[in-house]
């Protein structure tokens, strides 16, 4: 069985200019904040984002890296607007296009079931409609003719994601409350990658979670990356809750481009994910409060 | 004891839900929460309820209490809520940064939608939710939310949804809007907004001044019912005992 285990900047080696990127978890929930990182560092740019957003998008917008958001939302969840993706959005830096929460769930499965669409009532009589042109409704075939909107599939070229476990073969598994989409993101994008707290032999699995917490499978799964650590600052229970100092600190950078330089320096552009962790564990944030 | 505005506001989103049976009782917000909550104690013992996060939940949990106190009787991570919608067995309670007079909310963005002056929430689940079950609004400060016009549909209002063919429409319905003033409706022949009860002390003089639309007014209009000393307990004492929903009031 091949052993998919690589680091982050091989990760990032398999990834392009222009690709269409999907990223997994929800709000600041269980984000692959190491490969996003990752991204930061590389030369990658124009890239289209799909995302649950959360600091994810926030980050990448204010880095310059992305061309146009497709979103169900942008959310630090504990402070509900993404202050970053505000300013991306309101200086018109990017392109998006949002749609309704459960729509977009729809475009994820569409993608992962390879379907040119799935139909759904969402958006009617909304901006959703009028503001995403190239939306399209379809009528139903059927003898109630009832017309519905046609979500169509996210087609990604890649997409990155982080679990609680995994092994070298490509199996994720989710412990926290919620899987959130990510499994279809697994099966929606041509390639994707997945971070996680620990990589386990397989026969740990079933030690910590049940047979329900194992939802990604290995057929959908192109790398494996080792990242204690590697959602921070969002959380990742039961391994750990959102760092919401942190996430404070990073919020706040939004209101100055000097200490958003300062902070993108300090924290985001860090050699390796090893050194950021390193970083952290030091106390060194610590230091720069006193 | 004498209630305050705060827990009138309660009570009133409270009986939005009367009726509802065994549904998700999905509020948004910290005295939406309470008012649903309480709504399960009192008369409404079907709802079903979550910790916000992934389970529903039995009993009485505070406002951010810590929902591994509490029985879970469910499972409801996001793709559940999400069917959940679509089933129709479902209630929410959503806020508006603006509202017109026939319900159309938004909470989007303020000023041009592809670049706006200030970017908002974005439209979350408010498109489905309003395609596919009943919706409550709460807005704590009306004269600031209602308004003639809206920057961005993020919810249709009745004007809109009339345009739609009748399969698209049939499960639309905003139950209620309940500001600091008073609780609304649409139940008038054109569905525009029409006043349902003024809270203790306000008259149909002062809700009007604080709306640029005109409400309308079909008979009497009655006064907003006062909370039952079991509720103000319960308000009081178990849900909200540090006072967060009188923050809301700005």
């Amino acid at each position: 069985m091949a052993d998919k285990r690589m680091t982050e900047d091989e990760v990032i080696a398999e990834l392009r200019s222009g690709m269409t990127l999907g990223i997994g978890g929800w709000g600041s929930r269980r984000k692959p904040m190491s490969l996003v990182r990752a991204i930061l560092r590389s030369d990658l740019t124009d890239l289209d984002i799909v995302s649950y957003g959360g600091p994810d998008v926030g980050i990448l917008c204010a880095a310059g890296k992305v061309r146009k958001v497709t979103y169900g939302f942008v959310s630090l969840d504990s402070i509900p607007l993404e202050p970053h993706f505000r300013v991306a959005r309101q200086t018109g830096a990017v392109d998006i296009s949002e749609l309704d929460e459960g729509a977009f769930y729809l475009g994820l499965m569409a993608a992962a079931h390879r379907m040119p669409f799935y139909p759904t009532r969402a958006g009617l009589g909304t901006a959703m409609m009028s503001e995403n042109p190239d939306l399209k409704t379809v009528r139903s075939p059927y003898d109630d003719g009832e017309e519905l909107v046609a979500v169509p599939a996210f087609q990604m070229d890649a997409a990155i994601l982080h679990m609680n476990r995994a092994d070298a073969k490509g199996n994720g598994q989710f412990l926290g409350p919620d899987l959130y989409f990510d499994d279809l993101f697994a099966m929606a994008a041509d390639k994707t990658f997945m971070s996680a707290e620990q990589i386990v032999p397989t026969e740990q699995f079933l030690q910590e979670g049940s047979i329900h917490t194992l939802r990604i499978p290995r057929t959908h799964v192109d790398g494996v990356v080792q990242a204690s650590q590697g959602a921070h600052f969002t959380e990742c229970p039961p391994d750990y809750g959102r760092d919401e100092a942190f996430q404070g600190d990073y919020a706040a950078t939004a209101r100055d481009p000097e200490a958003w330089e300062q902070f993108r320096k300090d924290w985001l552009e860090l050699e390796s994910h090893d050194a950021y962790v390193a970083k952290l564990t030091e106390g060194a944030r610590n230091d720069r409060h006193s | 004891m004498t209630a305050t505005l705060d827990e009138i506001c309660v009570v009133a989103l409270a009986e939005a839900f009367r009726g509802d049976g065994e549904v998700l009782c999905n509020p948004m917000g910290p005295l939406p929460v309470i008012a649903g909550r309480l709504a399960r104690a009192s008369f409404e013992p079907g709802l079903m309820l979550t910790d916000t996060i992934a389970y529903a939940i039995e009993g009485n949990l505070p406002l951010g209490g810590d929902p591994s106190t509490a029985v879970i009787e469910g499972y409801m991570p996001f793709r559940t809520v999400f069917d959940q919608v679509w089933s129709g067995k479902r209630h929410v309670v959503m806020g508006a940064s603006q509202m017109d007079q026939y319900g159309n909310q938004n909470f989007a963005a303020i000023g041009p939608y592809r670049k706006p002056k200030a970017q908002l929430l974005g439209l979350r689940g408010a498109p489905g939710n309003l395609l596919n079950h009943p919706t409550t609004y709460w807005i704590p400060n009306q004269a600031r939310t209602f308004s003639n016009t809206v920057d961005v549909v993020s919810a249709p209002g009745y004007d809109r949804i009339a345009q739609l063919p009748e399969a698209s429409r049939r499960h639309f319905e905003i139950r209620r809007v309940v500001t600091n003033l008073g609780a609304y409706d649409f139940d008038t022949e054109d569905r525009r907004m029409r006043v349902r009860s003024l809270h203790p002390g306000v008259s149909l003089e002062q809700a009007q001044e604080a709306s640029p639309f005109e409400l309308a007014v079909t008979g009497d209009v009655g006064e907003s019912r006062l909370p039952t000393d079991e509720e103000l307990r319960l308000i009081r004492e178990v849900f909200d005992p540090s006072g967060v929903r009188k923050a809301e009031f700005r």
